[in-house]
């Protein structure tokens, strides 16, 4: 239904502008045009034969060249509103996006997120521009891969004149093809890795047709990429948790439903060190103070070997020893553990000894453990000391007197001792916080004093496993090799025809005509063929 | 300094001089148009190229020696990038002239590169050591591929601007001399900084200033060129020196406001100079050098350009850097400013291909679009380094 049918006996589908076969112009607009419009052959794009249905509408939009450009310009204006100021993951996470924008970059901060570019890249309408480029990629690439590579694959070697005629490079003169001059451009041809095909005195040499694909290949490429970007959304195909972890604890991994464990045995923090590391650093470490050399977290991975089993303790098996830092990290089955961050020297323990205050002398040592507190610490002797309230993030008193924590991490702690001794049976009440005692219930007898501060670095560790990896990397690829296959190579072909006393000749590359020109004056130098003019000269 | 860190800066200088004479050479070498296949170079044109070849030579050289007194790849900081990036400049030159053979090309190239190697040596330049997050291999693989890939892409910049300045009619006044003498001042512009911050940097001026930073923590900031603008709630500490006129909020930076306001001013003099001297526009100073080359020469020269520099840039600046980002900062991607605008310059680039390639944006359109690219991609190496905060402000 619908075909066309050449002089030449071809064959077409319909909306052929230019004889896939022989070349004539098949359209009133084509034959009137003094070149040939080459892009994709003169074939039959659905996108500019049919306009009926609303899919017939919605497939020309997005087949459009335009549309995509205007796409691709869309998403690039919107990506760079977002760097102007930085987004809702840079900003301290401590404090709250609505007034953080206000209160660090006054009315622009604050009209910026309103209109929601804290969060422009999660935003449903960049992500809507994202996908108009997809399925623009898809439509685009159907729309003229296919009939190009039909039209490429029924060429035939002795194009009709009317069309080498209007080729950009071409020549024509009264003469006819001496055997000597051919066999001579048959071989140069052939150095220059042409492919010769002879049909009816007609030659068509033509090279690197592949490179034509490469666009179509590289779109492949894009489209797989995007599709696993967008699989990232799929419930386990993606997990990404942070775990805070103090020096010698052991924590169940987030995300692995309780099969695995991590030990933190220690967390490095080492920094460059003048005389001990290259001279050649000493200059730049004066001027920046200290450079970090290393964070480190040496951590043991444990398996649950009881996780199957409801209600069982879990009983941890080692599984891995590994060194985890920046650059490295640890990993097990899909997931990787990496080095993110650290805070160094959290409290962990003070100790206090019983003191006399008179007379200093000390009735035993009292060590908190700021995470495990005991009610009362037995020093013997009638000794002892209750610890009555315990305030880690010790922020003041309320109204009526109480203290209170601001948060349960051990920042600013605070304790409530009761002191009791054989002078004090009952005991004396002592308020202490770092370097300061209060006394409420009247002056005491003895104090708490502080001896001593343990302390550890706490690491935090990223968990991410990402399964859409393997899929963006074979996206990656494919686009890279689109790309280079496009943009390396260049589709040149080259007809050569006598007809009635005629010669023709005529070139076409997809691009680089100057070197197609060069080519062509190689091969033709020393014979009587005329060399073809460039029409399109500015 | 270690000897091999002498050798290694001496080399670059050496580079540097050699580059200055090259373009000299070239100049020389205009008047003969590209060359078909068998033609012959002019005398000129042949010492030109080897100049121009042996600047390379030595800037390897200078590469390779201070990669090993540093025991890494000399790219880890603004300098060593910037050196990098004019290095591939040069190399991308010279690979492109051996297929065009286009003197005037050099004419244009290699003030650009010496510009950028110039600017580049305004910020520190000693050796430093690499932090926990630059302790990869992809930091060689990474860097150097996305500086050469912008090497590349600065090759169609300067096919581009010669262009212009070659068919733009200089004769009357319109949108496109005025655009193209924008450009023109931003290269002059480039140079006033150069200018400023050595000369303060040669007599030695430091304004110190206490002030109130972002984060409402007091601070100090050390101004090496006098302080038009100055820091919020900035006192000046250091006696003798310039009181800014005016003061800025916490969120500006304004050491490098106030440095970018020199260079603007003294961007300004030195072009207002320029025409008052000579009564001409700059670019219509420059159109004698480039009336012997080809349009359509030029043309192909800058669309091959972005053909050869698209994939490698691709490659480098976001493959090799997803790759790389997955392994330190735990993700491919984080919309970090400096990776959009690698983004941005991938979407740019892509663009073009499509406009020329399926809409026939040929010559001049295509001209403009060349030098537009080229000014995202300085934006990425200056601004987002310098202005936006991000992950990549390693300078």
């Amino acid at each position: 239904m619908g075909k066309v049918k050449c002089e030449c006996g071809h064959v077409n589908p319909r909306g052929t502008i230019l004889c896939e076969s022989c070349g004539r112009a098949l359209t009133e607009e084509a034959k009137k045009e003094n070149l040939v419009d080459m892009r994709y052959e003169g074939s039959a794009r659905r996108s500019q034969t049919y306009n009926k249905t609303i899919i017939d509408k919605v497939w020309n939009f997005f087949s459009s060249v335009k549309v995509g450009i205007w796409i691709i310009v869309l998403i690039l204006v919107a990506a760079s509103f977002g760097t102007i100021l930085p987004q809702e993951f840079y900003i301290p996470s401590n404090i709250p996006a609505e007034t953080y924008y206000e209160d660090v970059y006054g009315t622009f901060g604050k009209f910026y997120y309103m209109i929601g570019f804290h969060d422009l890249y999660n935003s449903v309408w960049f992500i809507a521009l994202i996908a108009a480029l997809g399925v623009s990629l898809v439509i685009a690439s159907l729309d003229r891969v296919i009939p190009l590579y039909r039209a490429l694959k029924t060429q035939r070697v002795d194009r009709h004149e009317s069309f080498m005629k209007k080729q950009r490079l071409f020549a024509e003169q009264k003469a006819s093809l001496q055997a000597s001059d051919l066999e001579k451009v048959r071989e140069e041809l052939k150095k220059k890795r042409y492919k010769i095909r002879e049909e009816n005195g007609a030659l068509l040499a033509e090279k690197n047709r592949f490179t034509r694909w490469g666009p179509y290949v590289n779109h492949v490429g894009l489209i797989i990429f995007l599709f696993g970007a967008m699989l990232r959304s799929v419930q386990g195909m993606y997990i990404d948790e942070l775990l805070w972890i103090r020096e010698g604890e052991t924590l169940q991994i987030p995300g692995t439903d309780g099969e695995y464990y991590v030990k933190n045995d220690g967390f490095t923090l080492e920094n460059y060190k003048q005389g001990e590391d290259l001279e050649v650093f000493n200059e730049a470490i004066d001027r920046v103070g200290t450079v970090a050399k290393n964070y480190q977290t040496d951590a043991i991975l444990y398996r649950d070997e009881n996780n199957d089993l409801p209600g069982a303790e879990p009983e941890l098996t080692e599984v891995l020893h590994d060194d985890i830092q920046v650059n490295q990290p640890m990993k097990f089955e899909s997931f990787a553990v990496y080095q993110t961050s650290y805070r160094q020297d959290e409290m962990k323990a003070m100790h206090f000894a019983l003191t006399n205050k008179e007379t200093g002398e000390e009735f035993g040592e009292v060590v908190v453990d700021l995470f495990n507190q005991q009610e009362t610490y037995d020093l013997g002797n009638g000794y002892k000391v209750e610890l009555l309230g315990y305030y880690p993030d010790f922020d003041g008193f309320t109204k009526e007197g109480e203290p209170t924590s601001r948060s349960p991490l051990p920042n600013k702690p605070a304790f409530l001792f009761n002191m009791i001794s054989p002078e004090k049976p009952d005991g004396e009440v002592s308020f202490v916080e770092i370097q300061n005692t209060m006394e409420p219930l009247g002056e005491t007898m003895y104090k708490m004093k502080f001896k001593n501060l343990e302390t550890r670095d706490v690491s935090a560790l990223t968990i991410r496993k990402d399964l859409t990896l393997p899929i963006l990397g074979i996206g990656g690829i494919i686009f890279m090799i689109g790309v280079i296959q496009g943009s390396y190579w260049n589709h040149r072909r080259i007809w050569i025809r006598e007809k009635d006393g005629h010669i023709y000749i005529a070139g076409h590359t997809n691009k680089n005509w100057h070197g197609l020109k060069r080519e062509i004056h190689a091969v033709l130098d020393g014979t009587a063929i005329p060399e073809p003019e460039d029409r399109q000269k500015d | 300094m270690s000897e091999l860190a002498g050798i290694s800066s001496a080399l670059l200088y050496a580079a540097f001089i050699l580059y200055l004479v090259g373009t000299f050479l070239f100049g020389g070498s205009i008047r003969q148009k590209g060359l078909r296949d068998g033609d012959q170079l002019n005398r000129w044109g042949k010492l030109a190229i080897t100049v121009t070849i042996i600047g390379f030579i030595a800037q390897l050289g200078y590469f390779i020696t201070r990669w090993a007194a540093a025991g890494h790849a000399p790219v880890s900081n603004l300098f060593e990038f910037t050196t990098f990036f004019g290095m591939m400049v040069i190399g991308a030159f010279i690979l492109i002239f051996f297929i065009y053979k286009t003197a005037v090309l050099g004419l244009f190239a290699l003030p650009i590169a010496i510009i950028i190697i110039a600017y580049a040596s305004m910020f520190p330049r000693e050796i430093s050591p690499l932090i926990p997050a630059l302790q990869s291999d992809w930091l060689h693989i990474h860097v150097t591929t996305a500086a050469a890939g912008q090497g590349i892409l600065a090759i169609s910049f300067i096919a581009g601007i010669i262009y212009l300045v070659k068919n733009i009619d200089q004769s009357i006044s319109t949108k496109k001399t005025k655009w193209l003498e924008a450009v023109m001042f931003l290269i002059v512009s480039v140079v006033g900084f150069i200018l400023i911050t050595t000369g303060f940097a040669l007599s030695d001026y430091k304004a110190e200033f206490e002030y109130v930073n972002k984060e409402d923590a007091a601070a100090v900031q050390e101004f090496n060129v006098p302080a038009l603008v100055g820091p919020n709630e900035g006192v000046l500490i250091t006696d003798g020196k310039m009181n800014p006129i005016v003061e800025m909020p916490a969120f500006i930076n304004a050491k490098k406001l106030n440095t970018v306001l020199w260079s603007l001013g003294a961007g300004v003099i030195l072009y207002v100079l320029i025409r008052l001297i000579t009564r001409k526009r700059v670019a219509a100073l420059l159109q004698p050098l480039v009336r012997n080359v080809s349009s359509d020469l030029l043309d192909e020269i800058s669309y091959r350009s972005v053909l050869i520099g698209f994939p490698v840039f691709t490659l480098g600046a976001l493959i090799f850097a997803m790759i790389w980002a997955q392994i330190a900062w735990t993700r491919f991607w984080g919309w970090d400013p400096k990776e959009v605008w690698a983004l941005i310059t991938f979407l740019f680039y892509a663009a073009f291909l499509h406009l020329r390639l399926s809409k026939g944006w040929h010559g001049e359109r295509s001209a403009w679009l060349a030098v537009i690219g080229f000014g995202i991609i300085m934006f990425n190496l200056v601004a987002v380094n310098l202005v936006i905060a991000g992950l990549h402000s390693y300078a």
